[in-house]
């Protein structure tokens, strides 16, 4: 990779980077509202609207981000902590799992209390985990169909049930859609409370077992073997889980609250294989989808939030797959197209070179015609792969100053001290390494020719000093033909 | 307790089975402190059940377990334990050091981080292995003699008095494998037991000077010299014992019992 192309994206320091996090959990801490309204922005122009919303001079506006922002932290670190150990699955099934226990907390206060909710949606959520591990244990269900079966089993339990509470006399606030859907807007206070202690209980936990969720997600009998209680520590992780996907549910609903699990953490593991910095960059995406998605919903009006935020976190996906400067296929593509062109560039100095060789370096031009014909190409592709040369002074081009040659005229070539060094220095590789596979190698003459055309590209000055050496400073290849030496590259002919 | 008192390991007519399945018999054992001993005999024969007995990870049906004459439970930090290759997902995100630095989470304890000495002693382990250059790779890009290196820096790193390791040899090159024989015969030296599950016989008596055959039951215990007879192996190896894992697969009310026993 050169040029333009090359810019670092660091490492967050983590230390740095856990402060930083803290420290807009506090801000936004300090900024919590106490009531909620609706968001009430028809005929406002877009400027006016991105002005309220950075501002956060709005009510409604810090609620909502607040709300993202809590979610994104929450799910970005127990995505990294389920992920890492390949049970994104079992996020989403949780996460349909909870959904009876949503409405049996509906059912338990009269009223959409976010306490009741929460303490109802975990015990099914923990409901749903048993019976899968049941399953598993007493039944010849594999897991995936486990996790299946529970996943829809709970998830039509619970939509029959909203239903049926949704044409109750309290129930008119409870809005299956909502859950469903996800509606941010209708976040009261005591839903954030709800949610800052989930997020606040998340980020401690993990940080205080950060040592012991390690050793129990990458050698679990080792764990053991150093009595640390792993199934314990699997039920913690089952409950973290479920409070960060029952305080989601209001802002991007049951079916997209996995995505927020998976998304941030895949793209973590994307660009960094330390658990540490995992944890860190998917907290962090997390946070960015969500306040990207909060701004973005707030500004086209109708858009809905759940469904932005997930598809802003797709988008950072692709941005790391794509454009990560050590993995992203984009750069790999770069690097694999630079390659290429740079083999093509020096296949082409080497017919130059063997086509001056033929006529004994009488002349010190060749024609593109003759090129073509040595490189089996047509004469469009010839001119090009010449005009590259040119383009990067290797080569000089000269138009025929017969003037009985009929149109088109000949074009003759002649190559700079720059095109010849790069010339020599390639039939040099491909001639010394032919030599080296047959003397030492004990490859037979004939075939050796292929696999020079490959290395000849690759062989570093290093490599090609330490053949030479090898070799006792050769002076013919194989087949009888010179090597070119140095002092023939300094010289600019061959003497 | 003066530990030249009590045995680093003490077994008593132990019973194991999994899903039902009788794998140990009435296994009695004692090791004495500061021997490398090998545990070998065919496939199926209870070798690495009768480690994770050991230290406590598969309940067992039957007698008693004992770690330098106290319960297996109480004796976590003088037992080392190194799990076969296959039990670890290789592609969980740590590095090298973090999997030796694993080794010294007995020591840290509960919600601490592990600090600048523990740190230090994972690169001196890393070391003794040649494993320090590779300290920051991510443990699943190695090779798997180079994954069980850092396995055995681990261990070391943990400091334990008793090792038990299943199958550290298993899948290694010559060269890894010598690295790791000449490393578990200096912890000999140093006085600690070890305990090594093998599965190579034509190595067996070179390595360990003391060997344990298992084939369901205790075949044999003791010196190299006087379990690695003929006559021993074609016992824990050979058909006679067809007729004992028959009646005991018949007895846990099991019809079909593992044809690997049966047909070696």
């Amino acid at each position: 990779m050169k040029g333009p192309f090359r810019f670092q994206w660091s490492q967050p320091r983590p230390a740095l980077a856990w402060r930083v996090g803290l420290a807009w959990i506090i801000l936004f801490l300090c900024a919590l509202p106490l009531q909620g309204e609706q968001i009430s922005s028809q005929g406002d122009s877009i400027l006016e609207r991105s002005h309220r919303f950075l501002t956060l001079s709005d009510e409604s506006v810090r609620m909502v981000l607040l709300g993202t922002i809590l979610m994104g932290l929450s799910c970005g670190v127990m995505g990294g902590l389920v992920v890492t150990r390949r049970l994104s699955l079992f996020g989403d099934t949780l996460s349909h799992a909870v959904l009876p226990g949503v409405a049996v907390g509906f059912l338990w206060s009269q009223s959409k209390d976010s306490w009741a909710i929460l303490v109802g949606a975990t015990v099914a959520g923990f409901l749903g985990v048993a019976l899968i591990s049941l399953l598993r244990k007493t039944s010849r269900i594999r897991q995936d169909s486990a996790l299946g079966l529970v996943l829809s089993g709970f998830y039509a339990l619970g939509i029959c049930m909203l239903t049926r509470i949704q044409k109750m006399e309290f129930g008119n606030q409870s809005g299956i859609d909502k859950y469903l859907f996800g509606q941010v807007v209708g976040l009261s206070s005591s839903d954030l409370w709800t949610m800052a202690f989930s997020c606040l209980l998340i980020l401690t936990l993990t940080i205080l077992l950060y040592k012991e969720l390690l050793v129990a997600g990458f050698d679990s009998e080792y764990a053991r073997s150093i009595g640390r209680p792993v199934d314990f520590l699997q039920y913690l992780l089952w409950l973290l889980l479920a409070f960060a996907v029952i305080t989601s549910l209001q802002v991007v609903g049951v079916v997209l609250v996995s995505a927020l699990l998976v998304i941030p953490a895949a793209t973590a593991s994307l660009i960094t294989d330390k658990m540490r910095a995992i944890l860190i960059w998917s907290a962090m995406l997390g946070c960015m989808a969500g306040a990207t998605g909060a701004f973005l919903s707030f500004l086209g009006n109708q858009l809905p939030t759940g469904p932005i935020i997930v598809l802003v976190s797709a988008v950072f996906f692709l941005w790391a797959l794509f454009f990560h400067p050590q993995n992203g296929l984009f750069f790999k593509w770069l690097a694999a197209r630079n390659r290429n062109q740079r083999i093509s560039l020096e296949n082409t100095l080497k017919a130059v070179y063997q086509e001056l060789e033929s006529i004994n370096f009488q002349k010190e031009t060749t024609s593109v015609s003759q090129l073509a014909k040595r490189r089996r190409i047509g004469m469009p592709q010839a001119h090009r792969e010449t005009d590259a040369l040119v383009a990067r002074q290797y080569a000089t081009i000269h138009p025929v100053e017969d003037k009985l040659a009929a149109p088109p005229r000949p074009t003759l070539l002649s190559l700079t001290p720059k095109g010849w060094g790069t010339a020599c220095r390639i039939v040099r590789n491909h001639r010394l390494w032919e030599l080296y596979l047959t003397n030492e190698a004990r490859y037979a003459p004939d075939h050796v020719h292929d696999d020079a055309e490959k290395i000849e590209h690759v062989l570093g000055e290093e490599t090609v000093r330490r053949i030479e050496r090898i070799l006792s400073n050769p002076k013919k290849d194989p087949h009888g033909k010179l090597i070119p030496s140095q002092q023939d590259i300094d010289r600019g002919f061959i003497a | 307790m003066n530990p030249t008192d009590s045995k680093p390991l003490e077994i008593h007519d132990l019973t194991v089975a999994y899903h039902r399945k009788p794998v140990l018999y009435g296994i009695d054992l004692e090791i004495a402190e500061g021997t490398l001993t090998g545990i070998i005999g065919p496939n199926g024969a209870g070798k690495s059940t009768l480690i994770k007995a050991i230290m406590g990870m598969i309940p067992s049906n039957g007698g008693w377990i004992k770690i330098f004459g106290k319960p297996a439970k109480k004796s976590f930090a003088r037992v080392g334990y190194v799990p076969q290759r296959e039990s670890v997902d290789w592609d969980f995100p740590v590095s090298v050091l973090d999997v030796v630095l694993m080794g010294r989470y007995g020591h840290v304890g509960w919600l601490r981080r592990v600090g600048k000495k523990d740190r230090s002693i994972a690169c001196e382990c890393l070391e003794k292995v040649n494993m320090l250059p590779f300290a920051d790779r991510q443990i699943g890009k190695l090779s798997g003699g180079q994954q069980q290196r850092v396995f055995l820096a681990r261990a070391l790193a943990q400091e334990s008095d008793l090792y038990l390791m299943d199958e550290p040899l298993a899948g290694v090159d010559a060269v890894t494998e010598k690295t790791i024989i000449e490393l578990l015969r200096d912890l000999k030296n140093q006085g600690k037991t070890l305990l090594v599950v093998h599965h190579d016989l034509s190595t067996a008596k070179e390595y360990f000077d003391q060997l344990i055959l298992l084939n369901m039951r205790l075949v044999a215990v003791g010196e190299v010299e006087k379990t690695f007879t003929r006559d021993l192996l074609q016992k824990t190896y050979g058909g006679r014992l067809t007729i004992f894992t028959e009646v005991a697969g018949q007895s846990a009310g099991v019809k079909e019992y593992d044809k690997e026993t049966d047909s070696s």
